[in-house]
């Protein structure tokens, strides 16, 4: 059962088993959706798999699950090799997005499932059953439902007591696929809250499946971001963010400007303008500057910024959208600004807070 | 105001869906001139008759052997086709197989193919010197001429009810259950027994009640391959029509009165049954 543990290290107080997968290879058809993924998981991490749909997330999930046979690879539990387990023999908690609860069952017999399924040897007495759904009914917030069909629940109710399901059997992993996709905000967000505060309490190792940064980054202590069939990066939220490995992980995680650059003789230059920036590398010839919004300031155009002229300007929540057309280049990209002095037409300078070169071309104009 | 008037207000309560009044009477006129009126007819005819000499009719052994062969032999092969029209609707609706969409017009043919030509075929197949009833004779099943020849083309006429009604159920139900149900744990036989078939009894009680109906009522395929012995393999429809050849009109009636009886109450016990189902496993 859950019980909080005291404060220690992340990798110390972990429950459940750590996890890791090898080279996973999966296709389906002719169509490849993981090639050779390489995972670690710790002891009671909380990882998610972030990435588009189509990029192998949901399939690298199933597999860990062992709803989905690798074409090759090994996937371990506690350093043992569990590619040919069994779905049953996993002990694995799954909660898929859409519940999958069973319809004809109570609140009740949907959470006791897991254990009067077991072989009568290994099956709880009766009462020891009904005492851990009173308790897991109690964690998620749901006692005194025990009695209702899951079509007199709410969405996040049902969710939480698909929560409940897969708690019950004591799973080694909790595996949550997409697990608030089907909700509305409000109830989304309480969810996540009580993930989060689950986790730290019982220090299961979980992984759950989203296309949702902000949940991604909000929740998890790793993020993996997967792309067509391959993993990006892996790091902690606060890594990606900052360090991203690739463009696609850039442009990914948070809002971001691509602008065009060509390098010659080692100096970079946007539309002709030069600009102080890390080369990394990166040879002559056309690459590619990702930009936050936040990190473009507008200022007096001079000597250290882009020359531009700004185009429209958009009032947002938090501040103002500034159109700025930078010379010489044909598409205007887009400053954020808590505040904004210039007009329409006005001509300023660009102060670039932070800049990342990635090799590239920009193929379409977004 | 009456509290008769208040209960037609609420009949009427102002819908975004008009045509109540007008559906609901077409609704009881077609029933009344289709359905209640030769039943009406039926039964006004019979209780001429009297109680006590349709009970006499009833009893009489020839009758009384006949009624219990045809609702004994078709509750069997509606209970048949529930088992058998299930694995078939599974099969239809869960795999992608070649030739799956000809396999799908197959399960109708029941429906379209003149009764008749069924029983023909039948009696061709099974006796004993058909492609089936050779072997079959060989291990000393005879099927051709005997109840059991009954039973084979009452199956055959109900599979369809069964088919029909319980694979778009079947398409509703996820395969995310089914995952679900083995994370948990349970074995393969666990997930369909508890998992999958539950939410299926009220479809397959809705399936077997039609295949049923059906049954009983069923006449030109059973009459070619039943053999049609008397206190053996006679169905009480062959007897109804073997009384009016006699001209025994009374005793024609009282037997359709006493098949329209039994039929009304089993089919009334499986209504109630699956409306407990429904509750019990759920809306369908």
């Amino acid at each position: 059962m859950v019980t909080p543990l005291p404060e220690q290290a992340p990798t110390d107080r972990g429950a459940g088993s750590d996890i890791r997968v090898a080279a996973i290879a999966k296709g389906f058809g002719n169509y490849p959706a993981l090639h050779g993924v390489d995972l670690d998981i710790a002891r009671g991490e909380l990882v998610a798999l972030l990435g588009p749909s189509g990029s192998g997330k949901t399939t690298l999930l199933r597999i860990i699950a062992g709803l989905e046979r690798p074409d090759s690879g090994t996937v371990m539990f506690d350093g043992e090799d569990a590619t040919g387990l069994r779905v049953q023999d996993r002990r694995v908690g799954l909660v898929f997005q859409h519940y999958a609860l069973f319809r004809h069952m109570t609140v009740y017999g949907n959470v006791a499932y897991g254990l009067r399924v077991r072989a009568r040897r290994r099956r709880p007495p009766r009462a020891v059953i009904r005492e851990r759904v009173r308790s897991l009914l109690d964690l998620v917030q749901l006692a005194g439902f025990e009695d209702r069909y899951p079509a007199q629940l709410s969405g996040g109710q049902r969710q939480r007591v698909a929560l409940a399901r897969a708690l019950a059997i004591e799973p080694k992993v909790l595996l949550l696929d997409e697990p608030f996709g089907a909700l509305d905000a409000k109830v989304r967000k309480d969810l996540r809250r009580w993930l989060r505060d689950f986790h730290r309490a019982s220090g299961l190792t979980t992984i759950f499946v989203t296309h949702d940064q902000d949940e991604a980054m909000e929740i998890a202590d790793r993020v993996a971001v997967l792309n067509e069939g391959r993993i990006e990066q892996v790091g902690s939220p606060d890594d990606l963010y900052e360090r991203p490995a690739s463009p696609f992980v850039m442009s990914f995680i948070g809002e971001t400007v691509a602008v065009e650059v060509v390098t010659r003789n080692g100096v970079a230059r946007i539309g002709g303008q030069r600009i102080n920036t890390a080369l990394d590398g990166i040879g002559d010839g056309p690459s590619l500057l990702y930009l936050r919004p936040g990190e473009i300031s507008i200022t007096a155009p001079g000597p250290g910024t882009l020359a531009g002229r700004v185009g429209a300007i958009r009032r947002t929540a938090a501040g103002y959208r500034v159109e700025v057309a930078i010379d010489g280049l044909a598409a205007a990209i887009d400053v954020l600004a808590e505040k904004v002095e210039a007009k329409p037409g006005d001509r300023i300078g660009l102060a670039l807070a932070r800049t990342r070169l990635f090799p590239g071309e920009l193929r379409s104009a977004s | 105001m009456t509290a008769a008037a208040g209960r037609l207000r609420r009949l009427k309560a102002p819908s975004a869906l008009p045509g109540f009044g007008i559906a609901f009477g077409y609704t009881l006129v077609y029933l009344g001139l289709i359905v209640l009126l030769p039943l009406g007819v039926l039964i006004a005819r019979a209780s001429g008759i009297g109680i006590s000499s349709l009970l006499a009719i009833a009893l009489e052994p020839r009758v009384a052997a006949a009624l219990r062969t045809s609702f004994g032999i078709s509750l069997a092969a509606a209970v048949i086709d529930v088992v058998f029209g299930g694995l078939v609707a599974w099969v239809l609706s869960r795999y992608r197989f070649p030739g799956r969409n000809l396999l799908d017009a197959f399960v109708d043919l029941p429906f379209a193919l003149p009764t008749a030509v069924a029983g023909i075929s039948f009696a061709a197949l099974y006796s004993t010197n058909g492609w089936l009833g050779g072997p079959l004779a060989a291990l000393g099943i005879k099927v051709a001429f005997t109840p059991l020849g009954i039973l084979v083309a009452l199956v055959f006429v109900g599979l369809p009810f069964v088919v029909r009604t319980v694979e778009p159920l079947i398409g509703e139900l996820e395969r995310e259950l089914e995952e679900a149900s083995a994370t948990l744990g349970a074995s393969r036989l666990q997930t369909v027994w508890r998992v999958l078939i539950p939410p299926l009894v009220p479809a397959l009680l809705t399936g077997m009640a039609l295949a049923f109906a059906r049954a009983v009522g069923e006449y030109g395929s059973v009459i070619f391959i039943a053999g049609n012995l008397p206190y053996v393999s006679e169905i009480a429809p062959l007897l109804i029509v073997v009384k009016l050849e006699e001209y025994d009109y009374a005793g024609a009636i009282c037997i359709a009165a006493i098949m329209l009886a039994i039929s009304f109450v089993i089919l009334l016990a499986i209504n109630l049954i699956q409306a407990w189902s429904r509750r019990r496993f759920g809306g369908v």
